[in-house]
């Protein structure tokens, strides 16, 4: 029998008992208690587009103070408070939390055929502590305790002597917060992704996707501790006076700035590495042909992780290091194009074998092409020491970064959002409505950011609430404001298109673009059991692969909420187990977890009081209830 | 389910709050008030209080040691002034310490601005028209966070000076009082 | 490469319609050896770049044009995927042709590194740059103090001469630009480094700090004043001297305002009792074009109302709101005005 038939549910007492095994109690408790991944996606996704949005509001109106020389609209110490919270919103509770966790945590069990997603109850403590860190930050900015000493936070400025009162701390103890987030996140994507595999999904057969997103998961594991250090050490300077920053009692300013980079950079390449899987993953779709060049692209993901950290120095050629060294790190800057050029080129080998089927993801697809081109060739010349020492900390990077960051992650985003929007809600998107909010954005995008290119060309520093007049950059910077309109004018038509949509939108079938992957095996949205039953795969395009006769495990009880774990290289089954149901303690847990970081913001007491209810939460969550789901061998299912 | 207006509501309160309120520790004074009529003095020391004349009336607050940011201003002018030339970073030296609770003129803000602008027997010069009174506030709530009268919170946990810790020697007898009791 | 560069530059004079006149702040209007080598390695990079933007985007569009299957029904997938041996080869060229790029970008990078680093050192003017909130402090430091000058935020350098930059920073991290003239360097706090230049062309070159350094770093600007040797040693022997002593009354009553008044707690006065290095030194004040890091020109209207109301020009400076008599302030500005 072909596989959607058994794969998209359908009446019968076999989904009955799913219904009531997997499903969510109602109300309130049933809110907070839910920890099924595609709630918790959801929830990832609504949360950072809202903070994507505040963050957008805070970059209008910087806008608007730079829009004329010598403006008077907003002080220093409030736009310092703007762009600080704006890329620490964009970076720490937009970026990362939709490309990586959002989208992640909502289609990677979903591909990978699973019920659930590996340590849910973990998955949704992830999620309330990120919401915890975005409310700390943008609650400080509206009691005036917004972080004012910029994104990175460079000691000895942020430093006790210098940023007096809580802004800094607020903004350091958020990067504790999404950072440990990110890490939960990280663990439940990869754990998902090596042992919740539908069966004959070998290494070799998963989606891109599925690569990028292991690889995110490692690098995540590796860079966020850096930053986690580096916080850390800058909090216990600022709060309890050690000496880790102070240039006079030895400290190292520049020891800052290489942890923070350490994490920094490769941060670049978790934001980024999201947006390629969604190009990988969506090219093959509307271009009807699978991806050229699987084994490269793959090979490049793996690679880009490597070499990921080995260009942090890059960020740092203005504070005169020895040539030598400087000179590696170009290389190695370099060096990370030819991952990302070869994955240039397969997707335009895709696409030059293939037969485009327009529709509203194509639009950002090649929206992406252009943006992240530009910006990736300006990387190129940020690579250099010699230029960098020029460009460093002006418009010009403001210009480059954003070119990539908005290029090599929004555009992908709205793809993605457009592309996987009928899966989550189950209605297709309004495309007339969509090619407006592409253009407006497109245009606004370009008016904005390719001006400031010229800006920092001609001399304009990084993070100035103000220029004069005679410095000539008035027109430039004018023009780069009025994009902005055109920008919100897009983002306004894009709401309007989703709310619209949610409710009137065209149904959409359960593979309305006739995809390969396995989320699209299962009906829109999907069933909180994910599929009646678990599909197996035969080739790298799941769906579009399959045989006729394609079998699905049979096996896998209904009554309790079993999942069937697979090997990793293999994805033989191995045994079934019990997933984790809903609960209210990782709600419980978070909250006493942000209890006790934001009152040791304010005094170290909070750290030993705190600990206690953190303590009976975990208790609460990990005490054994009865039975306890020992390991068994997955029956054999019928071929 | 997930029901996008309970976030819309979280922002609107959020939006409330924040108009409605904003922390003053965090407020920054750039643009001073113009110089007030301080009456120096008017915060006795002694609760003894000659005739019939009623007590003054309590002092104003002194607005710049409510906001960590005037406390980190006077801790740069504390050591640009040379206060710690004398005065140390507290801890004393050739001026008396100020980390310590011994307090020879008072320890209420205004006993500490009027040391400062009249000076004080025995080596404290005064500063009048060379220290702006706004300043000399500012120095005046670093002064008593050394002596930990301010919350914690309100000054900073180090500088980027050299570490000092406080005096070892237990206290400083009184000086510039006229007659030995001894 | 000048003839190309020369041509770029008047296309982008085309695009932008605001002429690189003389004088004009940018990096790609070098007046020294080492912005020029930088302005090359733009101009080729810059080229390089362009034709892969071109290549990829046409070869996006020809893509484009040649796939696009304007059909209702979405198409099935084959199981054969024609094209892919071609495909294969192209990808692999086009990944070697990269390399190859990265190469030569990698060379010119480290090329223009090393000749931008090679400023012969013989006859070199040593200056000490230290940054501070929001202000440069300017040593020419010299093994006799008394021939050591100091000043603040604007820079005099003989033209033709090389000029090493011994760079520190008094609080935060700075960093120090002229794009005119050289890359940016940062000033750090506690790690002393070092740069050099040669400034080819006379003339006023703006500098501006890069590094965010708090709540006055927009406007904490700086100037390179390149001029002959000869004017350079007038001036640099003018500065050695102490103050002007005040040639009249008004003079000497601004003298006095100055040192029984704020002022006196913050700046130096070479000459009087005023001797406190929190601000700017003063003792040369009327020789500089500027006031507050490069912010107002110093005429008396604009010193008048920087030193009655500095918190209303550059809010969150360190410069207190002085309410000085009518009077009072004009005699220190008449005196200010008379320290050439």
């Amino acid at each position: 029998m072909a596989i959607a038939e058994a794969t998209v549910p359908r009446e019968s007492e076999h989904t009955d008992r799913l219904n009531h095994t997997w499903g969510r109690s109602r109300g309130f408790l049933g809110w907070f208690s839910t920890v099924h991944h595609t709630d918790i996606g959801i929830r990832y996704m609504v949360t950072s587009f809202v903070f994507f949005l505040l963050g957008g509001v805070l970059a209008g109106l910087m806008r608007l103070q730079l829009a004329r020389p010598n403006n008077g609209l907003i002080g220093p110490d409030r736009y310092n408070q703007l762009f600080t919270v704006h890329g620490s919103t964009m970076i720490f509770l937009f970026a990362v939390p939709m490309l990586f966790q959002g989208f992640g945590v909502y289609v990677v069990p979903l591909m990978c055929g699973a019920r659930a997603i590996a340590f849910p109850r973990l998955n949704a403590f992830s999620y309330y502590i990120y919401l915890g860190g975005g409310l700390l930050l943008w609650i400080g900015l509206f009691l005036n305790i917004g972080a004012d000493a910029g994104w990175f936070a460079y000691i000895p400025l942020s430093g006790p002597q210098f940023s007096p009162g809580k802004r800094v701390d607020f903004w350091a103890q958020m990067i504790t917060f999404t950072e440990v987030s990110a890490l939960g996140s990280a663990i439940c994507l990869a754990t998902t992704i090596l042992r919740y595999r539908a069966p004959g999904m070998t290494l070799n057969r998963m989606p891109i996707l599925l690569w990028e997103k292991l690889v995110l998961s490692i690098m995540v594991m590796f860079a966020m501790p850096a930053v986690m250090v580096v916080s850390g050490l800058l909090l216990l300077d600022r709060l309890i006076g050690t000496q880790f920053f102070n240039p006079a009692e030895g400290g190292d300013v520049l020891l800052y700035q290489h942890l923070f980079w350490f994490f920094g950079h490769p941060e670049v390449y978790i934001i980024f590495l999201p947006g390629a899987a969604i190009m990988s993953t969506i090219i093959p779709v509307f271009w009807r042909r699978h991806i050229f060049g699987y084994t490269p692209i793959v090979v490049s993901v793996v690679a880009t992780g490597f070499i990921g950290f080995g260009v942090w120095v890059h960020h740092m050629f203005a504070t005169g290091l020895p040539q030598l060294s400087e000179s590696f790190f170009t290389a190695a800057s370099l060096m990370i194009v030819i991952p990302t050029a070869t994955q240039f080129f397969c997707w335009l080998a895709t696409m030059w074998n293939g037969r485009l089927q327009f529709r509203i993801p194509v639009l950002w697809i090649f929206g992406f092409f252009f943006i992240f081109l530009i910006g990736g060739l300006s990387g190129v010349m940020l690579a250099s020491v010699p230029l960098d020492i020029q460009v460093h900390d002006t418009y010009f990077v403001v210009a480059h970064f954003h070119y990539v960051l908005i290029g090599g992650a929004l555009f992908p985003m709205f793809a993605g959002l457009y592309y996987w929007m009928p899966k989550m809600t189950g209605r297709m998107l309004n495309e007339t409505l969509g090619k407006w909010h592409f253009w407006l954005f497109f245009i606004g995008f370009n008016m904005t950011f390719f001006t400031m290119h010229f800006l920092g060309l001609r001399g304009m520093p990084r993070r100035v609430y103000t220029y004069n007049q005679n410095m000539n950059w008035g027109a430039l910077n004018m023009m780069a404001t009025l994009g902005v309109a055109f920008m919100f004018a897009g983002l306004v038509v894009f709401l309007a298109n989703f709310l619209h949509s949610r409710e009137y939108g065209p149904i959409a079938e359960h593979n309305p673009w006739k995809a390969g992957s396995l989320e699209w095996a299962t009906s829109s949205p999907p069933p909180p059991y994910n599929f009646p039953y678990i599909p197996t795969v035969n080739g790298r395009e799941a769906l579009w692969e399959a045989a006729p006769n394609q079998p699905v495990v049979s096996g896998i009880r209904d009554d309790v909420p079993e999942v069937l774990v697979t090997n990793s290289l293999d994805a033989d089954p191995e045994y079934k187990e019990e997933s984790e149901g809903a609960s209210l303690w990782p709600f419980l847990t978070a909250l006493a977890v942000s209890a006790a970081f934001v009152g040791s913001i304010f005094t170290a007491w909070a750290v030993p009081i705190g600990a206690v209810p953190v303590i009976v939460c975990l208790l609460g969550w990990l005490w054994p209830r009865g039975h306890s789901p020992s390991p068994r061998m997955a029956e054999k299912w019928s071929q | 389910m997930y029901s996008p207006s309970r976030s819309a509501i979280l922002v609107v309160v959020a939006t409330v709050i924040g108009m409605t309120s904003s922390c003053a520790r965090e407020t920054r004074i750039l643009q001073p008030p113009p110089p007030g009529q301080a009456t120096l003095n008017s915060v006795q020391v002694s609760g003894i209080n000659p005739g019939a004349y009623p007590l003054p009336p309590p002092p104003p607050p002194n607005i710049y040691e409510e906001s960590a940011y005037s406390v980190s201003q006077g801790q740069t002018l504390f050591q640009e002034y040379n206060c710690s030339g004398c005065h140390a970073n507290g801890g004393g030296g050739m001026g008396p310490p100020l980390m310590d609770n011994n307090w020879i003129y008072g320890s209420e803000p205004q006993n500490i601005f009027a040391t400062i602008m009249e000076g004080r027997p025995n080596g404290m010069p005064s500063f009048r028209n060379r220290i702006p009174e706004y300043q000399a506030w500012e120095i005046v709530g670093y002064v008593r966070s050394l002596a930990g009268l301010l919350p914690s919170d309100l000054s900073a946990a180090r500088t980027d000076e050299m570490n000092v810790k406080p005096n070892p020697t237990p206290s400083q007898k009184p000086v510039g009082i006229t007659g030995n009791p001894e | 490469m000048i003839a190309l560069s020369t041509t770029t530059s008047n296309l982008t004079l085309a695009i932008l319609g605001d002429p690189y006149h003389a004088g004009q702040h940018a990096a790609l209007n070098p007046a020294s050896g080492q912005a020029a080598h930088i302005e090359w390695l733009y101009w080729l990079l810059f080229w390089i770049l362009a034709i892969v933007f071109v290549l990829v985007m046409a070869t996006l569009t020809a893509a484009a044009r040649k796939s696009v299957t304007p059909v209702q029904e979405i198409l099935d997938i084959s199981r054969e995927n024609p094209g892919d041996e071609g495909a294969a080869w192209a990808v692999g060229t086009a990944v070697g042709v990269t390399v190859v790029t990265l190469l030569v970008v990698l060379v010119a990078s480290v090329v223009t590194g090393k000749r931008v680093e090679a400023v012969p050192l013989n006859n070199s003017v040593t200056i000490q740059v230290r940054g501070h909130q929001w202000w440069w402090e300017i040593t020419y430091p010299n093994s006799e103090p008394y021939l050591t000058v100091t000043t603040a935020n604007e820079i005099h350098v003989p033209v033709g001469r090389p000029i090493v930059v011994l760079t520190d920073s008094g609080d935060v991290i700075h960093s120090l630009w002229a794009p005119n003239i050289a890359g940016k360097r940062d000033l750090l706090p506690g790690i002393p480094t070092s740069f050099s230049f040669q400034v080819d062309k006379p003339g006023i070159y703006h500098g501006q700090c890069a590094e965010f350094c708090g709540l006055q770093h927009a406007q904490m600007g700086f100037a390179i004043i390149a001029e002959s040797l000869d004017q350079f040693s007038a001036w640099y022997r003018q500065q050695l001297k102490p103050a002007a002593e005040p040639a009249n009354e008004a003079e000497a009553r601004g003298r006095d305002v100055f040192l029984t008044h704020a002022c006196v707690m913050c700046h130096t006065i070479r000459g009087t009792t005023a001797g406190s290095r929190y601000g700017p030194d003063l003792t040369h004040i009327a020789s500089r074009d500027m006031i507050a890091a490069e912010t107002l020109p110093n005429v008396p209207g604009a010193l008048a109302g920087w030193i009655l109301d500095p918190q209303g020009v550059k809010p969150g400076n360190h410069m207190a709101p002085n309410i000085l008599a009518p009077d009072d302030l004009q005699a220190l500005i008449a005196y200010l005005q008379s320290l050439h």
